[in-house]
């Protein structure tokens, strides 16, 4: 990042419009002004009289069968994460996708979904996408490629293959692995390689040190009544993320038997939010943490050394946990800690007899498990000693996310023929010879296995939008079998198993998109102590570490850089920062004021080999002497459309400090003011509750104490009408929405689906640093207590829609009011933009639409496509908000008339609904007592936001309730002055 | 130079007369103004400006009058989606194409059609029913719940071009919106073009009770607005 980056038209998404900034033209006098004005009413008043323009109607020459235009058709498919599998439900309309959930039949998604995954739309229209095949950066054809491919070919078939090598990122998918063996079988003298800058190589290690061989985990949080974390995020990362999701929040419903968290971390994510007790510590210092704890626990390991008599308490009372709920109890390695750390995990699952009842151990999803590192390391020396001749890059960008050690980008001129398959014009594209547009998985035919081995197929929902060749294409290619389409290349590996496309197995495969009995099979093995105790003595870290610790992690929304070009997620604010468009310095409250920096500080860390500069954010519950940077951003990406990429000159690029010894944490580092600022933009700046209580906590002891409603707000005088002015017909639904703070953990994926669901524009970085973010569900983020080590609470909060709506009273046209199902609806074509109703709003969801957000962009015929069509797509000038996804109740009412029944429970389910993992969010008929909406409210813990304003909101919420250790639960409820503020 | 308590001696401008112009100009702007906004709301309503009663040009001189009034075909057989979506859909070149293979196979009129059939390339019709793009139809709940084809597509087998009968303002909505009694019909005469209702407060009462539709919320901005 330099100074002249932050001038750059980053993230303005309307390109081409005329923005506020733009300078008037030169001052006008007073009678050119008149004159100017008198011209332009005339021509504004002339160019109402004409006729609307006609619209075209435009059929199909042969009507595919069971397309119903105006109706939604869903297919199941499968989209690729890391290589692992996400069963999702795609909704297209007339041919185009516009929505994606997960499938409920597919283990990995449970029919939710995270943001990610629906942003995987935004992503198949981006216009920054490739359109069309490159040969040293001119455009050329997919046919010159085709017979440049078969020279190639002809030169590898006399060596054998000599020097032929394929870089893929880790692969799960049956049918890529086998035609990749088709390929090396072909070429015997052939490599394949593995890299994913994220890839899960401390757990493929761990388990090799614990067992010997590669074993996969996956539990059963839902048997569990303790659960351990040894760093990292099982709620957010690792393909298996959404299942823990789904079964860890349905144990933490409050009453007994209540599930306990405990979270060791060094940065802070979502398990840490979740958890009941949470313990903060540069990464290094877990390994002393969990070989304390497995001292305790009665296992012989290395004496952990110098630890606080906090860290102390802290762990004897852990471990006193997990000692009484043996047979119950799990505990979890992250994916930065050292693989000895994972194969410790392994021996103290067994000690407790987790497997088989909270665990299981299986065979590897991955077609190869091995640890890429390794597998990119042994690329790159070849490649540097000139040993490759020809290299396949396919979904991958090694130029930029490769360690910095191994000078990639360098060892890519000594290959002869460099060949990069994907979605970008990236830092491998632009050294390639020749660069292939990789067809979005929405596109593709395919399969992969999910965290568990699941197999599901993949199908495309459109043709390619652009000239792209599918992800199984370059082998097929050289092995001379091109053309022959993906759909036959996966069909033909399944026909043994399926039979072909027409028999029924495989239509039923496609169906419910997933392959039934696929899962692995678990294994029985047993963890080999002295193994690990090897192990663990050559881990470093039981030393005290030099300080500080650069620590690396992948941005929450843009992961290693894949989604980096994606609207959707650079805007969406991650999930504890709160910060869109920009990555930065995470740093603790402590820290920072030690150095006498404040957010948006621009620092220098150095490492001796390299330098970046970023600005600093000042995060509550970072560990003291580390920093935290996330990878992904600073990828340089030219865009396949007109103009500049997205990605282009968001954020820092942090791999150049990041190498093959240190991929996640870096010691020896010096850090230091620059002196200068850069301007952040985060959605959120208040980190304290300032005395409201939007979140009401209780502990577990006080509900069964029966303590069992929440605290209730003061009570003021209300000037509204009572009773409720709106009519409350008991003939129709009165819809209302209760949300579950307890099961929330904040993972944005209501809001990335909201955005998805209503067309809801993205603004840009300047515009959100203005306050003018349009999500129409946001999740606000707390802290209480001691900054250094705060508890974290997170609150979806939408459109409330109060029965006492205050934003109605104050519309001077009635753009916005209450209709008879007690909804508070916007009616766009009224609405003058006056934006009182936003100021008398107490709750702050409402958003107005002060530029032209939609129609101006540039590929706006490219990203109109997404659109959904049973949603107005908003103008300039116009207030906007939380419908409770009217669209869909619409649907639903006219359906059930359709019918002649009545609106059954469950017929709305709203998009936020739809997507939450946990559950968090339901949605009815308030006036249904039976249903499920009403039964959660009428939970003893159920409250109203703001409930002394008397504004009678229909989204109600559930107290958070924690359940903290008795051993631990001293008064640390103090200090919540500190907190950063 | 400053003068206290005296009057500038500066010439005089404007002759004597332009007092009257001046008073004959506002006198005229005065009446101008509403004139024009009289002509402006009368502009809009004016079918030049909706469109009603005006046959747009068609690829293809398509017929109602023909094939629905003189040959009888019923509206779904073209139409699809009508029972079933919220668009009734205008019928792709294959259904012109079931008959018209057969008949009238050299017609100049149907060479489009031939055309696109032969090409793969679509017809582009023009909408004769536009509504409001912010307005959202439904037409399988209209044909489900006793509303005709006719209600607001007017006699179209009468008409030998195709036209918008009348113009889909809200208040044409509205009015049936709040007293539907009036359009409804029984359940097997919604694509008889040729129907009409029978007079009588107690029909109307039955096909409400029969549809089950209470017209209190039916004017809710959100039953067509989203």
């Amino acid at each position: 990042m330099t100074d002249t980056n932050e001038g750059k038209r980053r993230g303005e998404l309307w390109r081409g419009t005329t923005t506020p900034r733009a300078p008037l033209a030169p001052p006008t006098d007073r009678r050119t002004f008149l004159k100017l004005a008198g011209w332009s009413a005339l021509a504004g008043g002339a160019a109402a009289c004409t006729p609307r323009s006609p619209e075209e109607l435009v059929p199909y020459v042969d009507m595919p069968e069971h397309v119903v235009p105006g109706r939604p058709t869903y297919y199941a498919t499968t989209l690729l994460r890391e290589g692992y599998g996400y069963g999702a439900i795609v909704e297209t309309r007339e041919g185009r996708p516009i929505k994606i959930d997960g499938n409920p039949g597919h283990p990995a998604t449970l029919g939710a979904s995270d943001a990610v995954l629906q942003a995987e739309l935004m992503q198949l229209y981006d216009p920054d996408r490739s359109r069309t095949p490159l040969h040293d950066g001119t455009p050329r054809s997919l046919d010159a490629l085709a017979a440049d491919l078969a020279t190639l070919r002809e030169r590898l078939l006399k060596s054998g293959g000599r020097g032929l090598r394929v870089l893929t990122p880790p692969v799960t998918s049956p049918t890529q692995a086998a035609r990749l063996g088709a390929l090396l079988d072909s070429f015997p003298e052939a490599r394949w390689h593995q890299w994913h800058a994220l890839a899960r190589d401390a757990a493929i290690t761990g388990s090799r040190i614990a067992f010997g061989r590669a074993v996969d985990i996956t539990t059963r949080m839902d048997r569990a009544d303790v659960i351990v974390q040894l760093d990292g995020d099982f709620l957010a990362e690792g393909p298996a993320h959404l299942a823990h999701a789904a079964d860890f929040s349905s144990r933490r419903r409050p009453g007994p038997g209540m599930l306990r968290l405990w979270v060791m971390e060094s940065t802070p994510g979502l398990a840490g939010a979740a958890a009941d007790h949470t313990l903060v510590v540069p990464q290094p210092r877990v390994v002393r943490l969990a070989l304390a704890l497995a001292a305790e626990l009665g296992l012989a390991v290395p004496a952990a050394e110098g630890l606080s008599p906090r860290e102390r308490r802290w762990v004897a009372a852990c471990a006193r946990d997990l000692a009484e709920h043996r047979g119950r109890a799990l505990v979890l390695a992250g994916d930065p800690q050292p693989p000895a750390v994972h194969a410790l995990a392994h021996w103290l699952n067994a000690a407790l007899d987790a497997p088989g009842r909270t665990l299981e151990w299986r065979d590897p999803a991955l077609a190869r498990p091995e640890p890429v590192i390794e597998s990119l390391t042994a690329l790159a020396e070849d490649m540097h000693r000139g040993e490759v001749d020809a290299l396949v890059v396919i979904d991958g960008d090694p130029a930029y996310d490769a360690p910095a050690d191994l000078r990639f980008a360098e060892g890519l001129e000594r290959v002869s023929t460099v060949i990069h398959h994907g979605l970008y014009v990236d830092a491998t594209a632009r050294r390639a010879d020749w660069h292939v547009p990789l067809a979005h998985d929405l596109e593709s035919w395919g399969d992969a296995r999910a965290f568990d081995g699941s197999v599901s197929l993949q199908q495309p929902l459109v043709e390619p939008l652009h000239a792209s060749l599918p992800r199984l294409a370059l082998p097929e290619m050289l092995m001379g079998r091109w053309p022959r389409s993906d759909r036959e290349v996966v069909a033909a590996h399944w026909e043994a198993r399926l039979g072909g496309e027409s028999a029924e197995p495989w239509k039923a495969a496609l169906r419910a998109g997933i392959v039934a009995g696929t899962a692995s099979s678990s294994v029985d093995v047993v963890p080999r102590p002295s193994a690990i105790r090897d192990a663990l003595a050559e881990t470093p870290g039981n030393a005290d570490a030099p300080a500080p610790v650069l620590q690396f992690r992948a941005d929450p929304h843009v992961s290693d850089g894949r989604y980096a070009s994606n609207a959707w997620l650079q805007e969406l604010p991650r999930p504890l920062t709160k910060l869109t468009w920009d990555n930065a310095l995470l740093i603790s409250p402590a820290m920072a004021e030690r150095m006498g920096i404040g957010d948006e500080e621009v620092l220098r860390v150095s490492t001796g080999q390299a330098t970046i500069e970023a600005p600093a954010w000042v995060l509550p519950g970072m560990p003291d002497e580390a920093l935290t940077i996330w990878l992904g951003h600073g990828r340089a990406i030219r865009s396949g459309g007109e103009g500049d990429s997205l990605a282009d000159g968001v954020g820092v690029d942090a791999y150049p400090l990041r190498t093959t010894g240190a991929l996640f944490a870096r010691t020896g580092i010096d850090v230091e003011p620059v002196g200068r600022r850069y301007a952040l933009a985060a959605t959120q700046h208040h980190h304290r509750m300032e005395g409201r209580e939007p979140v009401r906590r209780m502990t577990l002891a006080e509900v069964l104490d029966g303590r069992d409603h929440a605290p209730q707000g003061d009570e003021h005088p209300s000037l509204y009408p009572e009773p409720v002015p709106a009519p409350f017909d008991v003939d129709a639904p009165q819809w209302g929405m209760a949300v579950d703070l307890n099961a929330c953990t904040g993972c944005m994926a209501c809001t990335a689906a909201c955005q998805a669901e209503n067309n809801i524009p993205v603004v840009g970085k300047r515009q959100v640093r203005a306050g003018r973010e349009m999500h129409w569900i946001r999740v606000d983020r707390y802290y209480e207590g001691d900054a250094d080590a705060p508890r974290t609470l997170f609150q979806p909060v939408p459109c409330q829609h109060c029965e006492n709506a205050p934003c109605e009273y104050v519309c001077p046209t009635g753009a916005t009011q209450h209709d008879s199902e007690g909804l508070n609806v916007m009616v766009y074509n009224r609405c003058i933009g006056t934006r009182d109703c936003s100021q008398n709003c107490p709750y702050k969801v409402r958003r107005f639409n002060f530029v032209e957000y939609n129609y101006g962009a540039q590929e706006a015929e490219l990203l109109s496509a997404l659109r959904n069509p049973d949603v107005t797509v908003r103008s300039r000038g116009v207030m906007e908000k939380c419908t409770y996804c009217i669209q869909r109740i619409s649907r639903a009412r006219r359906q059930a008339k359709i019918e002649d029944r009545p609106i059954a429970d469950g017929d709305v389910v709203t998009a936020c609904q739809q997507a939450c993992p946990t559950g968090a969010i339901v949605f009815g008929d308030v006036s249904d007592p039976e249903s499920a909406v009403s039964r959660a409210k009428n939970h003893p813990l159920d409250y109203a936001l703001l409930a002394e304003l008397n504004t009678r909101p229909r989204t109600t919420y559930r107290a958070r309730v924690r359940n903290p250790h008795p051993d631990l639960e001293e008064n640390d409820s103090s200090g919540g002055d500190k907190a950063h503020g | 130079m400053l003068q206290i308590g005296g009057v500038p001696d500066v010439p005089q401008l404007f002759p004597r007369w332009s007092n009257s112009v001046a008073r004959l100009a506002f006198a005229t702007l005065l009446l101008c103004v509403p004139a024009v906004v009289a002509g402006l709301m009368l502009h809009v309503r004016s079918d030049w400006f909706t469109g009603a009663g005006i046959a747009p040009v068609q690829p293809v001189p398509f017929s109602h009058a023909h094939h629905s009034g003189k040959l009888g075909i019923d509206c779904r057989y073209c139409h699809t989606g009508v029972e079933s979506s919220p668009v009734a859909g205008i019928p792709p070149t294959r259904t012109c194409m079931t008959c018209h293979s057969q008949l009238w196979t050299e017609a100049e009129a149907l060479a489009p059609v031939r055309e696109s059939m032969a090409s793969g390339q679509s017809l582009r019709w023009t909408r004769v029913t536009d509504l409001a793009d912010y307005a959202y139809f439904d037409h399988a709940v209209h044909v489900h719940n006793g509303v005709g084809c006719a209600s607001c597509h007017g006699a179209v087998q009468t008409m030998p071009l195709t036209m918008a009968p009348h113009a889909f303002h809200m208040g044409f909505c509205l009015d049936c919106h709040r007293d539907p009694g009036p359009n409804l019909r029984p359940p097997a005469r919604i694509t008889d073009m040729d129907w009409s209702p029978v007079d009588g407060a107690a029909d109307t009462r039955a096909l409400l009770a029969h549809y089950d539709i209470r017209s209190e919320r039916l004017d809710d901005c959100s039953i067509c607005h989203r």
